[in-house]
């Protein structure tokens, strides 16, 4: 089994995403400079946090045009793994590899704390040690977090079981004070139809051990490497 | 030649700059401002043996791949010298 991380110019949460996959998971994990292209070593790829390409356009807008992204297509397509946090995110959605977009936060601000999210499908590949209905603390920084799609995308969504985390209260109530930055439907992370590929505004890898507030991001990489274990038998 | 490019939010999507923009006009005293919505504009200067036609159809494609993200924006493209 191996991770890959990849590294834009201007990504930021690469390391941390690298150190949780060394030390709490215990698996091999590369960085994947943008430039690469061949991505056949790898089962998972990591689109970390950060500002590529200085958020120049539209967050995630130029990160899309690297060449390290026509293999991540093709390597989603495959029905690997594909884990995009925050401007990982950002750009999976500006890829086209995740539908909607994530427009500016609805206040304006950069917000940056721990939220509560809650697990509204456990059945997926980076959810399947995590139980449904489960709530996780979690932080976010981000200006553009404010997740928007049109209302036939929003019911598709909502059909496929695709919303995987929505922003929620310390009770699991998806309120609006609960939402930090207006995304539609209170969505904090979304997968694609085939639910290989996940993309979520809070940040799991910061969330990893109890010296920094929290370790419930733990379960979601301990979940991948479940996935990851199952497609190799 | 040059291609202008305007890219604006689509009518559907809210602006949260834009609203912060109207409300700055407002205590500026323009009380008569109903909406101010934000967008962004491009020049891309092209060599001068381009023809109209070429120029823009290269700026509409531009515009669409690149400038604007199509879930929540719309294009406009003028050609100028």
């Amino acid at each position: 089994m191996k991770f890959g991380v990849i590294v834009f110019p201007g990504s930021n949460c690469d390391h941390d995403a690298y150190h949780v996959l060394s030390k709490h998971v215990g698996q091999p994990v590369d960085f994947v400079w943008h430039k690469q292209t061949d991505l056949s070593g790898y089962d998972a790829l990591i689109v970390p946090g950060g500002f590529s390409y200085g958020d120049y356009l539209r967050a995630g807008a130029l990160a899309k045009f690297s060449p390290v992204m026509k293999s991540v297509k093709d390597f989603a397509a495959a029905g690997k793994f594909v884990f995009g946090v925050c401007n990982g995110f950002q750009i999976l959605c500006e890829a086209g590899l995740l539908p909607g977009a994530l427009m500016r936060n609805k206040d304006l601000h950069f917000v940056c704390r721990h939220v509560n999210v809650r697990v509204e499908n456990g059945a997926t590949p980076f959810t399947s040690e995590l139980e449904q209905g489960e709530v996780l603390s979690i932080p976010v920084a981000h200006a553009e977090g404010n997740y928007v799609c049109d209302d036939a995308t929003l019911a598709e969504l909502e059909n496929n079981n695709q919303i995987v985390f929505r922003y929620c209260d310390e009770n699991g109530e998806t309120t609006t004070e609960a939402n930090p930055n207006g995304s539609l439907s209170n969505i904090a992370g979304i997968s694609n139809r085939e639910g290989n590929v996940l993309g979520m505004m809070p940040h799991p890898e910061r969330a990893c051990e109890e010296l920094l507030g929290s370790n419930d991001g733990r379960d979601i990489f301990r979940s991948l490497t479940k996935a990851i274990e199952k497609s190799e038998s | 030649m040059k291609a202008k490019v305007y890219v604006t939010l689509k009518p559907s999507v809210l602006d949260p700059q834009g609203k912060a923009i109207h409300h700055s006009v407002e205590l500026l005293g323009y009380e008569q401002i109903e909406d101010v919505r934000q967008g962004k504009y491009f020049e891309i200067a092209l060599g001068a043996n381009v023809s109209e036609i070429d120029a823009q159809q290269t700026a509409e494609r531009i515009a669409k791949n690149v400038l604007a993200n199509p879930v929540i924006e719309d294009y406009r493209v003028e050609i100028g010298s």
